[in-house]
C-alpha cells in the first residue's frame, strides 16, 4: 500500500503524465458510452451533407459526405482505435517478451536465432509488412490486430533480451540457481518481475504507435469495412479537404489527443518507476 | 592530540560542521571536527562507511555538491586562509596546485580517449604553468617519480594499456604535477590487489618524505593504518572520537568505538589448530580446467582465457578451506564450477567419493544442487528485490519439494539462527544493511542443509566490524552444524582467522597448498612470499585491550 502511493506520488508530480492520464480517461469513457450517446450506426445516414460543424443543434461536429453524423463516428471510432491499440500491444507483447526472454537467458545459439529472427522483421518496414498481412488475411479487426502485433515486436523483443542478459549475471539469479530451481521457475518469478518496469513503459508508448498504424491502414481503406474508425474517416474525407474541413479535422484531433496522452503518460511511468532517475532531477 | 597550530601545521580543520539535507540519517555529515595536517606527516583519518569520512576531504575540496550538503560552522585554513570563505576562482586555483587530491577509484578516473601525457599536461594548462618544452620533460619526469616504467614513451600511450595500480600511479602524478603542499588521497588502494597496493603505499610515503610534504589519507583499513600513518582521527558518525600519533591509536586505544574497531581486525596470526580434524574427504577436485572464449563471433575466432589450470584439492568433512589469490586468479572461477555455475572443461569434482558433479546436468544434476550452496559477494545484488525475505529463503526448500508452510516455518527458523527476528520475513531486502542482508544470504544457503558452503568474498563489501560479526557467525554455524566450507578471499587476514588449510593461487593455479599455520609460518613459493609481505600492517599486533572490548561486547549481547 505504503509503496502504491509513493508510486502516485512520484507520478503526479509530473504534471504532463497527469493531464495525459485525464485525457485518456475522457476517451476511455467515451469509448464505453458510445451506445448511450449516439444510440444509431455511426454509418446511419442522418441528415443532409456537408452540415459544417456548430450549424446545427444536435449535430455539433457536422455531417460527412453522406450525411453521416461526425460526432457519431468520433464516439464509436474510439471504441475501434482503443481495442485494436490493447489487442495488438498484447499480442507484440507475448511474441516479444516470450522471444527476448529466451534469448536472453538461455544466450548463445539460442540467442543468435533468434535475435536474428527479430532482426528480419526489423529490417523490413513495419507498415509494408502490415498492409501486406491485413492485404493477405483480408481486412477485419481481428487481422489488423494481428498484423500490427506481428511487425511491432521486435522493440520488446530486444529490450526484454537486453533486461534479461544483465539480471541473468545477477547474484539472486544465480543464487536461486544453485539452490536448484527449475529454469522456467528462475525467468517467470526471479527475472521477469524484475523487467517490468521497462516494459510497461514501453507499453504505452506501443499503445499509441498501433493506434497510429490502425488509422493510416484505415486511411488505406485497409480497416474492418463493418466498424468506424478514425483512420477511415480522415481517408474517406480527403477528397473534399478543401471545402469540408472538418470532417478530417475532427479525428485527426481525436488521434493526435489519444498519441499524445500516451507518450505523457508513458513519460510519468517512467519517472515513477525508474525513481534514481527521477531524484536526480529533484 | 595537541589541537593547537605550529608552523608546522599546513592545513588545518577547525569545528567543522557540515549540514545534510533534510531527511537524511542523521542532521550533519561531520559535527564539530577539528584536526591538522603537518608537514612531513601522513594523517590516516579512519572510519566506517558512512562516517564522514569522504565529506570531510570533499568539504576541503570545495566539491560538495552545495546547496544540498553544506558547511554550516568551522574553518578550513589552509596557508593562512579560510577555505569556506574564498570565491570559487581562487578556490579552483589552489585545487591542484596547493593542494592535491587522489581517488579511490583509479579505472574510471582517468579520462579514456585521452593520452596520459596529454592528461597531465592539461593539470599544467588548467594552472597556465611552463612552457610547451618544459612541460614534456616535466611529465616524463613525473612518470618517472611515480615508478612507471618507459616514462619517455608511457605518455603517449592510453589509459586501457595500464593495469589498475599503473593507472593509480598516473592518478597520483597528476596530483603531484604542480609540487602542492599537501595530497588528500580518499581509500586510493581500497580497489587495488594486495600487492598492488603495498606498491602504492609505499610510493606515497616516498614522495611524501622526498617532498616534505602533509598528506591527508582516508581510509578504512587498519592494516593500512598500521603500514603508513603518522598521526591517526577516528571518526564515527561524524565525529572524531579519537586522535593522536598513530602508535598510540593503534597500540593503546583508548575510546571503546576505537576499540571496537582495532580488536574487529582479524588477527594475521592463524589461531591454534582447535580439536581433530576428520580425515574423511567431502569434496575432491581434480586437474580441474576452465578456459574462457571471449568475443566469439560469426566470422571471428574468440579470445581464450585459461582462468583454471589443472586445478586439485580436497576439502575434508566439517573444515574450512580458504582459496587465495588476487583478482583474475580464477579463485571465483573454481568456486564457481564446484557449485556448478560454470561448466568446467575439464577434470572432476568428486562429491562424497561417489559421484563426478562435473559430468551431471539437467535434471541429473538438481538432486545434488542442495547439497553444496553459496554465498555471495554483494549483499544489494543477491537478494531478489522484488521478494520477501522469507520467501527467498523458503525458495530453496521448495525448489526440492518441501511444501509452503514447511518451507516459510524453516525459513523463520534460519532467521533466528543467523541472528535476524523471525519477524523480518515479511519484509524486502531494501529494508536492511549490507550485514543483515548478508546474514539473510547464509540463511537461504543454509535452508537445504548444504554439506558444502562455497563462500565466495563473502565479507569483502562490509565494514570491518560487521566484517568480525559475520565471521563469527560462519564459524558458529560450521561448527554447530558440522558443514565445510569453500572459503574464496583476498584477504589474508580474514582467511588466516577462519581457515584450517588454505590453497594459494595465482593465475589460474595452485601453487602453494598446505596447513595455514605451515603456509603463513613457512611460506615455500615466492608468489605466496610476496603476497605475505604485501599485507598491510602485518608487524602490528593487535592489542588485547581492543580484543577484550569486542568480546565484551559480544559478551553484553548474549545476556541481552
Amino acid at each position: 500500500m505504503q509503496k502504491n502511493l509513493e508510486f502516485w506520488k512520484r507520478f503526479c508530480r509530473n504534471k504532463g503524465a497527469v493531464v495525459g492520464l485525464l485525457i485518456i480517461v475522457a476517451v476511455i469513457l467515451m469509448a464505453i458510452f458510445a451506445p448511450l450517446l449516439y444510440p444509431d450506426s455511426p454509418w446511419k445516414l442522418v441528415q443532409r451533407p456537408f452540415i459544417p460543424p456548430m450549424e446545427l443543434d444536435g449535430y455539433w461536429f457536422g455531417t460527412d459526405t453522406l450525411g453521416r453524423d461526425i460526432g457519431a463516428g468520433l464516439v464509436h471510432g474510439a471504441r475501434v482505435s482503443l481495442l485494436v491499440g490493447l489487442t495488438s500491444t498484447v499480442v507484440a507483447l507475448l511474441i516479444g517478451v516470450t522471444l527476448g526472454a529466451f534469448a536472453g537467458y538461455y544466450g548463445g545459439l539460442v540467442d543468435d536465432g533468434v535475435m536474428r529472427f527479430t532482426e528480419l522483421f526489423q529490417t523490413v518496414p513495419n507498415f509494408a509488412l502490415a498492409i501486406v498481412l491485413v492485404a493477405i488475411m483480408q481486412p477485419s479487426v481481428e487481422s489488423v490486430i494481428l498484423a500490427i502485433g506481428i511487425v511491432s515486436w521486435p522493440p520488446v523483443a530486444r529490450l526484454v533480451r537486453g533486461e534479461f542478459l544483465s539480471l541473468r549475471s545477477r547474484e539472486f539469479v544465480q543464487a536461486s540457481m544453485v539452490l536448484g530451481q527449475s529454469n522456467a521457475r528462475i525467468i517467470l518469478t526471479q527475472i521477469l518481475p524484475n523487467t517490468l518496469s521497462p516494459v510497461i513503459v514501453m507499453t504505452s508508448l506501443m499503445v499509441a504507435t498501433a493506434i497510429l498504424l490502425e488509422s493510416a491502414l484505415s486511411f488505406l481503406g485497409l480497416g474492418d469495412p463493418d466498424v468506424m474508425s478514425w483512420g477511415y474517416m480522415i481517408g474517406a474525407a480527403r477528397t473534399v479537404l478543401r471545402q469540408a474541413w472538418w470532417m478530417s479535422f475532427f479525428p485527426g484531433v481525436m488521434i493526435l489527443l489519444t498519441v499524445l496522452a500516451l507518450n505523457l503518460v508513458g513519460e510519468g511511468l517512467n519517472d515513477a518507476m525508474n525513481p534514481r532517475l527521477a531524484r536526480k532531477s529533484r | 592530540m595537541n589541537n593547537q597550530t605550529s608552523d608546522k601545521t599546513l592545513l588545518s580543520i577547525e569545528d567543522l560542521t557540515v549540514r545534510l539535507p533534510e531527511g537524511a540519517d542523521r542532521d550533519n555529515a561531520v559535527e564539530n571536527i577539528s584536526f591538522q595536517v603537518n608537514r612531513g606527516e601522513i594523517l590516516c583519518i579512519v572510519g566506517e562507511s558512512g562516517s564522514g569520512k569522504s565529506v570531510t576531504a570533499n568539504a576541503i575540496m570545495g566539491l560538495l555538491p552545495r546547496p544540498y550538503v553544506e558547511p554550516v560552522a568551522g574553518r578550513i585554513v589552509f596557508e593562512g586562509r579560510d577555505l569556506l570563505q574564498l570565491p570559487e576562482a581562487t578556490l579552483r586555483d589552489l585545487r591542484g596546485s596547493r593542494v592535491g587530491m587522489i581517488f579511490q577509484e583509479p579505472m574510471t578516473a582517468l579520462n579514456p580517449v585521452m593520452k596520459i601525457g596529454d592528461q597531465i599536461n592539461e593539470v599544467f594548462d588548467a594552472h597556465g604553468k611552463a612552457g610547451r618544452k618544459e612541460r614534456k620533460e616535466q611529465v616524463v619526469e613525473l612518470l618517472r617519480s611515480v615508478g612507471l616504467p618507459d616514462p619517455e614513451s608511457l605518455g603517449d600511450s592510453y589509459p586501457f594499456r595500464l593495469s589498475g595500480g599503473q593507472r593509480q600511479r598516473v592518478m597520483i602524478a597528476m596530483a603531484l604535477a604542480l609540487e602542492p603542499g599537501v595530497l588528500i588521497a580518499d581509500e586510493p588502494t581500497t580497489a587495488l590487489d594486495v600487492t598492488t597496493q603495498a606498491q602504492i603505499l609505499r610510493l606515497i610515503r616516498k614522495l611524501q618524505d622526498d617532498r616534505d610534504m602533509g598528506v591527508m589519507f582516508i581510509t578504512h583499513d587498519f592494516g593500512v593504518v598500521a603500514e603508513v600513518a603518522d598521526q591517526v582521527a577516528v571518526m564515527q558518525l561524524g565525529e572524531v572520537v579519537e586522535s593522536g600519533p598513530a602508535q598510540e591509536i593503534l597500540n593503546n586505544p583508548q575510546h571503546p568505538y576505537t576499540q571496537r574497531l582495532v580488536g574487529s581486525v582479524p588477527r594475521f596470526e592463524p589461531p591454534e589448530a582447535r580439536g581433530k580434524l576428520s580425515a574423511e574427504t567431502l569434496l575432491s577436485v581434480r586437474s580441474l580446467d576452465k578456459t574462457y572464449v571471449t568475443a566469439r563471433g560469426l566470422f571471428t575466432k574468440g579470445r581464450t582465457v585459461q582462468a583454471a589450470k589443472s586445478v586439485s584439492f580436497d576439502i575434508r568433512k566439517g573444515e574450512t578451506m580458504g582459496l587465495v589469490g588476487e583478482s583474475g586468479s580464477g579463485k571465483s572461477t573454481v568456486g564457481r564450477c564446484i557449485v556448478r555455475l560454470l561448466e568446467s572443461n575439464g577434470g572432476e569434482i568428486r562429491f562424497r567419493d561417489e559421484i563426478d558433479l562435473a559430468s551431471l546436468k539437467g535434471r541429473g544434476l538438481q538432486p545434488y544442487r542442495k547439497h553444496i550452496q553459496m554465498i555471495f559477494q554483494d549483499p544489494y545484488a543477491s537478494l531478489n528485490p522484488r521478494r520477501k525475505v522469507g520467501r527467498i529463503i523458503a525458495e530453496g526448500p521448495m525448489a526440492h519439494g518441501t511444501s509452503q508452510a514447511e518451507a516459510h516455518r524453516r525459513a523463520e527458523e534460519l532467521l533466528e539462527l543467523v541472528g535476524l527476528d523471525s519477524a523480518v520475513a515479511d519484509r524486502y531486502p531494501h529494508e536492511f544493511s549490507g550485514g543483515q542482508r548478508q546474514r539473510i544470504g547464509i540463511a537461504r544457503a543454509l535452508a537445504l542443509d548444504p554439506e558444502l558452503l562455497v563462500a565466495d568474498e563473502p565479507v569483502s563489501a562490509l565494514d570491518v566490524s560487521v566484517q568480525a560479526q559475520v565471521l563469527d557467525l560462519l564459524d558458529d554455524i560450521k561448527q554447530r552444524l558440522n558443514i565445510s566450507v569453500l572459503f574464496i578471499t583476498h584477504d589474508l587476514r580474514v582467511a588466516a582467522q577462519i581457515c584450517e588449510r588454505i590453497a594459494v593461487m595465482q593465475l589460474g593455479e595452485i601453487v602453494e597448498y598446505g596447513d595455514t599455520r605451515e603456509v603463513f609460518s613457512n611460506p615455500q613459493h615466492p608468489y605466496t612470499r610476496e603476497l605475505l609481505a604485501a599485507v598491510p600492517g602485518r608487524n602490528w599486533s593487535i592489542p588485547e585491550v581492543a580484543r577484550k572490548a569486542v568480546a565484551d561486547q559480544q559478551l553484553q549481547k548474549e545476556v541481552l
